[in-house]
């Protein structure tokens, strides 16, 4: 299938305060030099830690936060140069469902208001068109008509993420970033989202860019996965490869980490732990991003940094050992 | 053998504004010393308020012990006075919470925190208070605890601030540790650490811990046994690996099931998640002489919403409150 999102050396850098002088600028590069594809209709997951990039990776595909440089194609046509009216059509094929779903409804519109802002501000449809386009979406993510009138606060979690989910829909976009759609929400009422998400994958064709520092959903919602670490990819690979063959240290740490019920896996598998802490994102070392953690590391690791490779199979990784 | 923890029928009351919610009903446990006991279940469910009645830190007005008792090295602490609380807590019995940025006091430095809980329990000068904070560093592995003794809390990283955490609760060498969501704040690499770390100090000390978490997994890797809760009521207890490989109550069942669990060789093909419909009650139906998961229970009949379930024992202590622990 082809390539409905291509981004290349996408950085994101934010400037920063630092001690040596008032008008010395210091840069953080959130993201650094990153590219990746997601085939339509499939889910391309970025996992990581807090602090590598993920959610700002994604933030700039939407737009939400300014690139530094690099490219984000949707569908062919590069939307970081979009402006004005251009920008405005590129915002109802990308669309946003946000981790915290107390905070990102406005708790003073009605729930039906909430999923049709997007179709105001962006489509031209007349009231009767929003009217029922609000009323299949309410029905699509599982909520009755009836509580269309309500505030946010007389909803559960788990229902103001499906309001959530709702209001991303409405435009009907081709590419749905998801950051973090249920890391807010109980373990119980997870599966509920999660299962609805894929159903609604299925059912309208879309496309997910999936944030999730969570392995275990991550396993079960994406197609493939690139892993991040410090602003860098450091693994890029397909769903089967990346969990059967982890290559990066950093991602076999991470995977070993993860505590798990299977006690099958826990009796084979010994926990990589990785000591320390990530290094300082404004004076990155010099060579590997990992190396100061890193189980296996050697000379070369510390002065060079590694780039991201491709093996035959297009399995991904970003380290001097492999 | 005696029980390091005796909890016996405890029953916590909260007062709301739709009236009195118990909150915690009808509750008995026990805690060997060595031992490492879960509670698992979602928000709501009662397990941080266990926590806050072992160590008397009940909201003051608002919630109270209606009944039971709470027995530690034979002293019932649901009677106790507050002073004799206060000499318990950070002493025989103390905590670590979820947030470490949160529960640390910004404006002094993680070695004065330290030192103040030796020097208030155990009378130590502050000299020596100090020595040992730095020791207690080092034994929670912060790199280089000679100079980080003196670091805020602000310079520190999430997983640096819950070892201190750590540090300053096992400082007077507790015999419980109740460890409330300690790594949901944290990063599954952090959170590794941190595992790795308890286990090692529980080894070492021989104090019992008691984990509270939401996460099938990490019961799985830290406790013998668990208690799951719903509603303020004990759903299922028992040993860990057995409770995983048979549970007998549906929502222990649900908990383990709904949750896409990790797994080194991933089929292709992906089923659905199991999904526990619905959600907590709400305080208000607390209490109620039913089976308070009826309402989202596949096993659901007659006698589920007429009466409360009787607790029905099974192997190896394990115990569910459910009608149909034994079909299940």
């Amino acid at each position: 299938m082809s390539d409905l999102l291509k981004v290349e050396n996408l950085s994101v850098r934010f400037e920063v305060k630092r001690g040596g002088g008032w008008n010395k600028k210091c840069y953080l590069y959130a993201v650094d030099d990153v590219s990746f594809t997601v085939k339509k209709g499939e889910t391309l997951a970025i996992v990581g830690e807090s602090g590598s990039g993920k959610t700002t990776a994604a933030l700039a595909v939407a737009r939400l936060v300014k690139a530094h440089s690099g490219t984000v194609a949707l569908a062919g046509e590069n939307i970081l140069q979009k402006e004005a009216e251009d920008l405005r059509q590129t915002r109802q094929k990308v669309q946003f469902i946000f981790q915290d779903p107390y905070s990102s409804l406005n708790p003073r519109k009605r729930a039906e208001a909430i999923v049709r802002e997007p179709l105001d501000s962006l489509s031209q449809k007349t009231e009767v068109e929003k009217a029922k386009i609000v009323d299949e979406l309410f029905e699509a993510v599982g909520l009755r008509p009836e509580q269309q009138r309500l505030f946010p606060h007389q909803f559960s979690g788990g229902q103001r993420q499906r309001i959530g989910i709702a209001r991303a829909l409405a435009t009907q976009p081709e590419l749905i970033i998801c950051d973090e759609p249920v890391s807010a929400l109980d373990v119980a009422v997870q599966a509920q989202i999660l299962n609805l998400l894929r159903k609604l994958q299925k059912n309208f064709g879309l496309t997910y860019l999936f944030i999730s520092h969570d392995l275990g959903v991550v396993q079960h919602m994406s197609d493939s996965i690139a892993v991040m670490y410090m602003g860098r990819v450091v693994e890029h690979a397909d769903r089967l490869s990346l969990f059967q063959t982890p290559r990066h240290p950093y991602t076999q740490a991470l995977l070993s980490a993860v505590p798990t019920v299977d006690r099958a896996k826990r009796a084979q598998q010994k926990r990589i732990l990785i000591p320390g802490d990530p290094p300082d994102p404004v004076n990155l070392p010099l060579g590997c991003r990992f190396a100061n953690r890193c189980p296996v590391a050697e000379a070369i690791c510390q002065t060079v940094e590694p780039e991201l490779k491709s093996d035959a199979n297009g399995h991904r990784t970003a380290c001097h050992l492999i | 053998m005696s029980h390091l923890l005796e909890v016996k029928n405890l029953r916590i009351e909260l007062t709301t504004r739709d009236g009195v919610a118990p909150v915690i009903d009808d509750l008995s446990f026990t805690l060997n010393p060595g031992e490492t006991l879960s509670f698992v279940g979602e928000s709501g469910c009662g397990k941080s308020m266990t926590a806050l009645a072992l160590m008397g830190l009940l909201p003051e007005k608002v919630g109270r012990v209606a009944a039971g008792n709470i027995i530690f090295n034979g002293e019932d602490l649901s009677q106790a006075s507050d002073q004799r609380l206060r000499a318990i807590r950070g002493n025989d019995i103390s905590m670590i919470f979820q947030e470490p940025m949160t529960s640390l006091n910004p404006v002094f430095t993680i070695g004065e925190q330290i030192a103040e809980v030796l020097r208030a329990h155990q009378g130590l000068s502050r000299r020596t208070a100090w020595a040992q904070a730095i020791e207690l560093l080092d034994a929670v592995r912060i790199p280089n605890a000679k100079d980080r003794v003196s670091d805020y809390p602000f310079q520190m990283s999430g997983g640096q601030r819950q070892r201190a955490m750590i540090a300053m609760a096992l400082a007077c060498q507790p015999k419980i540790l109740i460890a409330d969501e300690p790594t949901t704040a944290l990063d599954v690499t952090v959170q590794a650490q941190i595992f790795d770390l308890l286990t090692d100090l529980r080894n070492q000390t021989g104090a019992a811990i008691i984990l509270i978490t939401h996460d099938m997994g990490a019961v799985a890797e830290m406790a013998e046994r668990m208690i799951v809760m719903y509603a303020g009521r004990k759903a299922e207890l028992g040993p860990v690996d057995q409770i995983i490989e048979h549970p007998r109550h549906p929502y222990t069942k649900g908990l383990i099931e709904c949750v896409p669990h990790i797994q080194s060789n991933p089929s292709i093909e992906r089923h659905d998640l199991v999904e526990v419909p619905g959600i907590v009650p709400s305080l208000r139906e607390f209490g109620k002489d039913q089976c308070l998961f009826a309402s989202r229970c596949a096993y659901l009949t007659e006698a589920c919403l007429t009466s409360r379930p009787d607790e029905k024992h099974f192997a190896n202590g394990q115990s569910a409150d459910c009608w149909h622990a034994e079909a299940i």
